[in-house]
């Protein structure tokens, strides 16, 4: 297991360098810049510019220091936000985009999960059916028309929460931790119940049972450990939803997070700031990825790495 | 003495979309403390369900016992409280299943799940449960069963975590070991080893023993009487060497004429019981073998059959009980009629 | 189908009559009434989408970007609702700030989803099912190297890249942008189609019926289309059904951001960012597209779930 670990941590640069190689590439290749929308700039200026971030030299000589930078974790500063580095922009937009990430997927699990036990012990009950409708709505809603509709009724007409912006982490998390978790309270609470299910089919339930355990105790102590399997499998590919998920909740909410700037970012062409918040996201999907590995070899004894 | 173990006129009916499937119809058996019983027959004979149901482990949709008794001990398994039956699975009254690989949970240790049993129902402590575990692995012939009692059980080969099935099954010391099937998924040597395991712990131990399987082979060597199911019913009980040699039903004498005999070599196609299982949810009336019966007349197609008792411990579910008892061997139907003229008619 | 009598027939019993696994599929799903009703919902929506924007412009000659001459006609109008607040049928879905029918809008709006969402899945399809099926067919060095780059590519956060992408290589013309989208969406989902391919392929791979043709001579070739390929269907058609939705979805975002679809087309998600504008005044404008859109999607989700209760032989009722 620790080779395993080990070997994931070392594939993390290579991989980094991969995933900024190729947007650096798009960037490039792509007509126009950072400099194409404003207004011509007097030439001494642009010349000024042009040599501060290094965009007189040739391509190669620029990819190069763009990789050694990105090692070394220096992005530089953002084209948009002369005088603030990339590092910056990341320390204080990560922890709001983060928490919200977070408290979205542990709602998610905690509810999903319940909700998806509670359906598959009562099967074909109504309870069933009224928990799986509401997940079969909760994937088909797209997030930008539940957030709003959110807003509408909570904010807007009742006035209980803060419909958008950010001070601070309270009240307004609510409607887009709520918005954006809705989704995968679904599917976690579809899969918990089919994983459910299927255990609970299994012979070694059966044998469970004719040990005379009661029925608490065989749910608790044999069937959740093989159900959740799913749910555990599913949280890494989640993890790549969560990211565009997230973006558009921003937008929406007009958080100060990670997704919008990179949003902003995009729009602006501003390529420092784009290729830092890409090379954080990459670490952080592979690192995430790895966890969830770990986390299944831990619920699951057959495999070993 | 009384027997320990007495079911009457039990129906296990399974409700499925349009129709009912009477898995169990009218089943009765005793069975004596220390006693070895043999439940034969195909698959869909009801054989597994009949035990499901004095476990009371019978999938609640869509099964359900209709009616009937099993009284163990004095009380009647079926008017018990859930809770009390609780007590009684796995302390006085345990089973083994058929398929030894997945009736383990890969995900727990196999001690984990060894100790479960003996604190559930004996109160054992952590080191006592622990130690009762290694005792149990190593009674059941596990070697260095101390090292390997906290493994996980795919960590084990399909006769070994047979063994560590029994080795549960027995951790209680349970009156009654219910065997459904314990050597079908396993290599021919492994089942000579697992059914020898199994005498020999039943005469330490004096469980009685309810051993169910399709195989007649198994039976011969193991148990003191069998009973011979065919679609939900028992169409022969007898003891167990009076059975091979006195078949009285035509359905064991076509079971034990199906086994090949290594001896014969007249190159004589391998005989089998033309026809398939009925259906137990659309059964003719009348005899449920008849429709495969070298020996069927009318009144079989007609007339449900008699249990005509022809020797004390000796009942045959047929209306020519007395004659093939008499007869000793299963005599052609009138006017020479004999299996391949049945089928030579069928094509 | 005739027939085919497995058993000679004893008197008194049924004859054993085999069936394929396809027409017990097509059973199954009949009998599921929820799947049923999507199909039937994801067939009018289609149809609406596709005839929709003709008949309203025969009926009431809005097409979706035809703005009024008459500026009193220019606002936004609730459903049912003409300006002067009476009654009227014209915009059963209201109109925008443009005056512009809303319905007409949400119709094309439709279509683009739509096509985006099943070609992109074809796309997906396609590669997928090549990459999938030659490794698992191949096996050895060469399923090693291709899922090795798979397992490469999962790792990379995919939606970024194509934001990246978007942001820099479109805008240049609305017809331009929606092939991007096709290559972009198609190229996110078909690494796990591979995946289910090839497992498919290998478990197949092993049994009896390939051996035997492999035995007989038949060439590698035949063996993956005529054999192997049909019994792969079964998932394929399972996964893709659902991987429509979640592309239509991924669309949205994007067109949402204004990365996706451009004016003048549509898609439902760039309706509902036109819409979300005015939220708080004009809720329909958000509410029609974004309705429209859980619905369709409500409705494949539960056709694709249907589907998969149907072709999966073990799943059974309570």
């Amino acid at each position: 297991m620790g080779r395993f670990i080990l070997r994931r941590l070392l594939v993390i640069v290579p991989m980094l360098l991969v995933v900024v190689s190729l947007t650096w590439g798009l960037i490039r290749l792509a007509p126009g810049n950072f400099y194409s929308g404003e207004k011509k700039l007097p030439a001494a200026i642009e010349r000024n510019i042009r040599e501060k971030y290094g965009l007189d030299k040739p391509w190669y000589v620029q990819y190069g220091r763009m990789l050694s930078n990105t090692v070394r974790g220096d992005f530089g500063e953002s084209l948009k936000y002369p005088g603030t580095t990339v590092n910056a922009i990341l320390a204080a937009t990560l922890p709001v985009s983060a928490t919200l990430g977070v408290l979205a997927y542990l709602l998610a699990l905690v509810v999903g999960v319940t909700a998806g036990t509670v359906a598959a012990l009562r099967q074909n009950s109504r309870v069933d059916y009224a928990s799986m409708a509401a997940a079969m709505l909760g994937i088909s809603m797209p997030n930008f028309v539940l957030g709003p509709t959110l807003v509408f009724i909570f904010a807007l007409s009742w006035y209980w929460l803060p419909p958008a912006r950010w001070e601070g982490f309270g009240m307004h998390m609510v409607l887009p931790v709520l918005t954006l978790s809705a989704v995968y309270m679904a599917y976690i609470a579809r899969l918990t119940r089919s994983g459910m299910l299927e255990v609970l089919r299994s012979n070694y339930i059966r044998t469970a049972r004719a040990k005379g355990l009661s029925e608490r105790d065989v749910i608790i102590r044999h069937a959740v450990r093989g159900g959740l399997l799913p749910v555990v499998s599913f949280s890494g590919p989640a993890l790549a939803f969560l990211i565009s998920g997230t973006v558009v909740v921003e937008r929406i909410f007009a958080l100060p997070g990670l997704g919008n700037y990179f949003i902003n970012a995009n729009l602006n062409r501003d390529e420092p700031l784009i290729i830092g918040i890409v090379a954080f996201m990459s670490i952080a999907v592979l690192v995430f990825n790895l966890l969830v590995d770990v986390a299944y070899a831990f619920f699951d004894p057959r495999i070993r790495y | 003495m009384a027997p320990l173990l007495s079911v009457r006129d039990l129906r296990t009916w399974f409700d499925e979309e349009h129709l009912t499937a009477k898995a169990v119809d009218g089943v009765s058996f005793d069975l004596g403390r220390g006693e070895t019983l043999g439940i034969v027959g195909e698959s869909g004979s009801g054989k597994s369900v009949t035990n499901l149901s004095i476990m009371r482990l019978v999938p609640s949709p869509p099964g359900r016992v209709v009616s009937g008794e099993i009284v163990f001990d004095g009380r009647d398994l079926l008017t018990l409280p859930a809770e009390e039956m609780r007590h009684i699975r796995g302390r006085r009254i345990a089973m083994i299943f058929q398929d030894p690989m997945t009736s383990l949970n890969p995900f727990m240790r196999v001690s984990q799940q060894l100790m479960e049993v003996t604190r559930l129902h004996l109160g054992h402590s952590r080191s006592e449960a622990h130690e009762h575990a290694v005792h149990m692995l190593e009674t059941v012939g596990i070697p260095d069963a101390r090292r390997r009692v906290d493994g996980y059980p795919h960590e084990f080969s399909g006769g070994m975590r047979q063994r560590v099935m029994i080795a549960m099954a027995l951790s209680c010391k349970p009156e009654l070991l219910i065997a459904d099937e314990p050597t079908t998924a396993l290599d021919v040597t492994i089942q000579a080893q697992i059914l020898e395991l199994i005498k020999t712990l039943k005469q330490d131990t004096g469980t009685s023993v309810i051993m169910i399987t399709h195989d007649l082979g198994v039976v011969a060597g193991m148990t003191d009487r069998i009973l011979v199911m065919y679609a939900g019913r028992i169409v022969e009980s007898a003891p167990t060497s009076e059975l091979f040699e006195r078949p009285s039903n035509p359905y064991t004498a076509g079971l034990l004429r199906s086994v090949p005999d290594p001896t014969d070599d007249s190159h004589a196609p391998l005989y089998q019981i033309p026809g398939l299982p009925p259906d137990v949810a659309r059964l003719p009336p009348g005899c449920p073998f008849a429709p495969r019966c070298a020996r069927a007349e009318t009144i079989c197609r007609e007339q449900f059959p008699p249990f005509v008792q022809l020797a004390p411990q000796h009942h045959s579910l047929c209306h020519f009980a007395v004659e093939l008892y008499e007869s000793g061997t299963i005599a052609a139907a009138p006017a020479g009629r004999t299996p391949s003229d049945d089928d030579a008619e069928n094509q | 189908m005739e027939k085919v009598t497995i058993v000679p027939e004893v008197a008194g019993t049924e004859p054993v009559v085999g069936t394929s696994l396809w027409r017990d599929a097509y059973k199954r799903l009949k009998k599921n009434r929820l799947a049923v009703l999507g199909f039937m919902v994801v067939c009018i929506i289609v149809l609406a989408s596709a005839v929709g924007p003709w008949i309203i412009q025969q009926t009431t000659g809005y097409t979706y970007d035809y703005i009024p001459t008459d500026p009193a006609l220019v606002t936004s109008q609730p459903p049912f609702t003409a300006p002067d607040g009476s009654f009227a049928w014209t915009h059963p879905m209201g109109t925008d700030d443009a005056g512009r029918d809303i319905l007409a809008r949400v119709l094309l709006g439709g279509r683009i989803s739509l096509m985006v969402g099943v070609i992109s899945t074809l796309v997906s399809l396609i590669i997928g099912i090549a990459v999938g099926a030659t490794a698992g067919y191949l096996g050895g060095r060469v399923d090693e190297a291709i899922m090795r780059f798979v397992d490469v590519l999962y790792s990379i956060p995919y939606m970024m890249v194509v934001i990246v992408l978007l942001a820099f290589f479109g805008g240049r013309s609305p017809i331009s942008q929606l092939f991007l989208l096709f290559i972009a969406l198609g190229a996110v989902s078909w690494l796990t189609m591979a995946r289910i391919v090839r497992g498919q392929v290998m478990s197949l791979k092993s049994q009896e019926f390939i051996l035997a043709a492999r035995a007989t001579g038949v060439p590698a070739a035949r063996i993956i289309l005529r054999h192997l390929v049909p019994n792969t269907l079964g998932p394929v058609i399972v996964y893709a059904t659902l991987t429509i939705p979640s592309v239509m979805l991924l669309e949205s975002f994007l067109s949402f951001l204004g990365l996706g679809v451009q004016a003048p087309l549509a898609s439902w998600g760039s309706l509902s960012a036109d819409g979300i504008q005015n939220i708080a005044v004009f809720p329909w404008q958000l509410i029609c597209p974004g309705l429209t859109m859980a619905v369709t999607l409500f409705s494949l989700n539960f056709l694709g779930d249907g589907l998969r209760d149907a072709l999966d032989p073990q799943m059974r009722k309570g």
